[in-house]
């Protein structure tokens, strides 16, 4: 599984990765997790919003830290 | 933090204490100068204004979804509605300054194209939600209304310059391929609940401020006079609104962008204060810098010292609402009004590190002409706004 969390290294997006981390802890996941920083690359995924949370590709929030519970569905989700 | 930096630390720490002439009476009452404006702002500006601002701009980013503003941005939208949203919908978006610069990005390559983008850059930073409020506490309302107005107005003029000169050009590289629809939960609340709660939120905020006015002003002498009462009345209507329109949960998300947010800002705040407490004192006191320096520099109303702040302001980086203490430090030292907000406008929407990323994104040319465009038109503000004032 490949989770991208997009974001130019601001505290709410530190917030969003720790989430992610805790979810894929709890659930017992293995994925490649991986900061986007870079604006550029943010704006090709075609969000305006930071934080911005993709999984597998997919764009699953923006602009908003989502809750644990809601990380957590998404990622069973794409398993 | 890597070892080099901290030695680098380690030796600035070492020469300072080693060549800073802290006998001369100066430097002693700049020191103290610092100590004292910090006092002020502690006794002032914390309980009443800073946290209640902290609380507002918390909710704003978690119970106002991004999603409906943002649909406006896109490459299909209509012009004139891109627009209008750029320029005032930093109020919402840009609660957090590093939030601006991703945004800009993305209406840029992905929606609206240069203008709106330009629009949203100008007055994002001017028009967040906690430096709008703590302007019109620290600095008077007139400068703060000016500070909000002059910001969106102009923006919309560098957006439609921006657009006329690049449009074109950018046209034929632009990828049309628009925006991503994010599937959002929807809203927990029917939508005027939500506004009745921020509505009640700002009103608390603006009643315990209520400055004193002349008793001859029978409504706003009133006002001043029961402030507390509102204040409490409309406390009690927030923690009512609390207790049954919202969830646990949801509460907890609140009260944690709130904390990030705090975090994240009272400490640069906190430093920008002593700063400007060490270099300028407070309101006619004299710090490190003397005052008739700052009178002549940017003292008075005249095309060169409103042109002189607005490229100093261009220039200079401001951490989200260190502005305010610098510009407080600066007025009282003899700046006058129409330089104050020309610093206003023109500091925090550009600094050399953020000028480095815009040319990231636009290109230098874009980029030198969106700085001229910038300090033009922050000039033209303070000289209208320093003739309207005087």
């Amino acid at each position: 599984m490949e989770i991208r969390i997009l974001g130019p290294g601001c505290p709410r997006c530190g917030e969003v990765e720790k989430r992610t981390i805790n979810a894929l802890a709890e659930l017992n996941v293995s994925a490649d997790v991986q900061k986007v920083t870079d604006l550029k690359q943010i704006a090709e995924y075609k969000i305006i919003g930071t934080p911005g949370l993709v999984i597998n590709g997919k764009i699953k929030s923006s602009g908003r830290i989502p809750s644990l519970q809601e990380i957590k569905n998404w990622i069973q989700k794409e398993l | 933090m890597k070892d080099k930096w901290i030695f680098v630390l380690f030796a600035l720490v070492f020469l300072a204490a080693y060549f800073i002439p802290f006998n001369q009476l100066r430097i002693q009452n700049s020191i103290a100068e610092a100590f004292l404006l910090l006092q002020e702002y502690a006794r002032q500006h914390v309980l009443l204004c800073l946290i209640p601002a902290f609380f507002i701009a918390g909710a704003i980013s978690v119970f106002i979804r991004q999603g409906a503003v943002i649909k406006y941005f896109g490459a299909q939208a209509k012009k004139i509605i891109s627009y209008s949203i750029a320029s005032v919908s930093g109020a919402i978006l840009a609660v957090c300054s590093c939030t601006v610069l991703p945004i800009f990005a993305g209406i840029y390559t992905r929606g609206a194209g240069i203008g709106p983008a330009t629009a949203f850059l100008y007055s994002g930073p001017a028009i967040n939600i906690l430096a709008i409020i703590l302007t019109a506490k620290v600095l008077g309302y007139r400068l703060g209304f000016a500070r909000a107005l002059g910001a969106i107005i102009f923006s919309v003029v560098i957006g439609l310059i921006m657009h006329s000169l690049f449009n074109r050009e950018d046209e034929k590289t632009r990828n049309k391929s628009g925006l991503a629809d994010v599937e959002e939960t929807k809203d927990p609340r029917p939508m005027w609940k939500t506004i009745l709660y921020f509505a009640v939120m700002i009103g608390i905020l603006v009643f315990i401020n209520w400055g004193k006015s002349d008793s001859a002003l029978k409504i706003w002498y009133f006002i001043y006079q029961a402030k507390w009462f509102i204040g409490a009345f409309l406390s009690i209507a927030l923690v009512w609104m609390i207790m049954t329109w919202f969830k646990k949960e949801e509460l907890k998300e609140w009260i944690l962008s709130t904390w990030i947010f705090a975090k994240q800002i009272l400490p640069l705040l906190f430093a920008g204060v002593l700063v400007a407490g060490f270099l300028l004192g407070r309101p006619g006191q004299e710090g490190l810098i003397p005052s008739q320096w700052v009178a002549k520099i940017v003292g008075g109303n005249s095309l060169g010292s409103t042109l002189f702040a607005s490229v100093a302001g261009a220039l200079m980086y401001f951490a989200t609402l260190t502005e305010i203490p610098i510009l407080e430090g600066l007025l009282g030292a003899g700046m006058g009004q129409g330089p104050a907000l020309a610093l206003l406008l023109a500091g925090p929407a550009l600094s050399l590190p953020n000028m480095l990323v815009i040319r990231s994104i636009i290109g230098t040319k874009k980029t030198l002409v969106y700085i001229l465009l910038v300090v033009i038109m922050a000039t033209v503000s303070g000289l209208i706004y320093g003739a309207i004032v005087t």
